[in-house]
């Protein structure tokens, strides 16, 4: 499991726009790179990201090569009603990590 | 003529004094706004991840003794508080100074049985980086000791050297040309005031010695090997040097 920073507010207003960051570790190797003995690094990225807010999607990325190591995405979105937003990476191995914070909307 | 170039000879000499306590500045100050936002935003601060992978291995028992750091230092937060400010320290054991690396390494060989951690390792920077993030907000202040003397004179020394093809020291920037450009890059002054610290260039955290080789690369100089004493030296004179400055570990830096 890769290390995750994820930052949103715990409480909000109905029909606030809030900021959501978030921010998690990977190498994003892009593929075009060799090693010491001159063979290829083998590519190994993130390239999809998305955001569910009580299932429903809100916020979806695709990553490419040139996206920096430890990606960072910060993006907003309308506080509609109390619940859980999703997070979820996935890799070049088709490996998904998941993580869910849950915010409350008065 | 001559006197013409004795003056400029005389010119150089001068500039080659010290930053005046009052003008020294951070790496910080000379970064781009949205570096220093970066580095400001502890959700935004990608060196954090190694922060938080430290506090991980800092209660990981290992070795052959079976122990964590934990089980001998306890919470990092209060026995750690300002240790990286004082840091590299004097070893009476070793009779030299040792870096806050080096130190840890030890610490595995001697009270955990375990293996040393490479350098450059993610594993040994990211206990660094949690070691030395207990002290952010501290100032730097070495144990002022007879011992580290001579060493910190012959940091001194290297740091006024010439050296490498391009017949530089690294006074000859970061002391007399700071603020000046690079190519495209701000000279700073040189000041350790954030490692480990998360270079973007590198997209990783990195150690000192990292940052130290690099520029022996730059000027085309045959850089120290990872943990020689003569790089140890020379971080010994550059936390010295910015003595008093402010720990921002782990500091964001193009």
């Amino acid at each position: 499991m890769a290390r995750v920073l994820i930052n949103l507010p715990a409480r909000a207003k109905r029909g606030e726009v809030i900021e959501i960051k978030t921010l998690i570790a990977h190498p994003m190797e892009t593929g075009y790179r060799v090693g010491p003995t001159g063979t290829a690094i083998p590519r190994d990225i993130i390239n999809r990201f998305v955001c569910t807010y009580n299932d429903a999607e809100v916020f979806r990325a695709e990553l490419f090569p040139a996206i920096a190591a430890n990606p960072f995405i910060a993006f907003f979105t309308v506080a509609t009603e109390s619940g859980e937003l999703a997070f979820s990476w996935t890799d070049d191995h088709v490996e998904t990590q998941t993580e869910v914070r849950q915010i409350t909307v008065e | 003529m001559k006197t013409v170039v004795l003056a400029v000879v005389a010119a150089a000499a001068a500039a080659a004094a010290e930053i005046a306590p009052e003008d020294r500045r951070s790496g910080y100050d000379f970064a781009a706004p949205e570096t220093r936002a970066m580095q400001d935003d502890d959700t935004a601060n990608p060196g954090i991840l190694g922060v938080l992978q430290g506090e991980t291995l800092w209660t990981r028992k290992v070795g052959a003794a079976d122990r964590s750091c934990a089980d001998c230092h306890g919470d990092a937060r209060l026995s750690m508080k300002g240790v990286a400010a004082r840091y590299p320290a004097f070893d009476p054991a070793l009779g030299r100074p040792v870096d806050l690396e080096q130190r840890i390494n030890r610490c595995r060989t001697e009270h955990q049985g375990a293996e040393p951690l490479t350098w450059e390792s993610a594993d040994l920077l990211a206990l660094s980086a949690f070691v030395a993030f207990q002290s952010r907000g501290l100032p730097i202040a070495l144990r002022s000791t007879a011992e580290l003397r001579p060493f910190l004179d012959q940091g001194s020394e290297l740091f006024h050297r010439r050296e490498g093809q391009l017949n530089l020291s690294c006074s000859q920037c970061h002391d007399d040309n700071w603020g000046k450009r690079l190519a495209g890059s701000v000279i700073p002054q040189g000041h350790p005031t954030g490692y480990p610290v998360y270079r973007l260039e590198w997209q990783s955290l990195g150690s000192l010695q990292r940052r130290l080789r690099n520029c022996m690369i730059g000027v085309r100089a045959e850089p120290f090997e990872y943990g020689a004493p003569e790089a140890v030296a020379l971080e010994l004179y550059l936390m010295g040097r910015a003595s008093g400055m402010t720990l921002e570990t782990p500091a964001v830096r193009p």
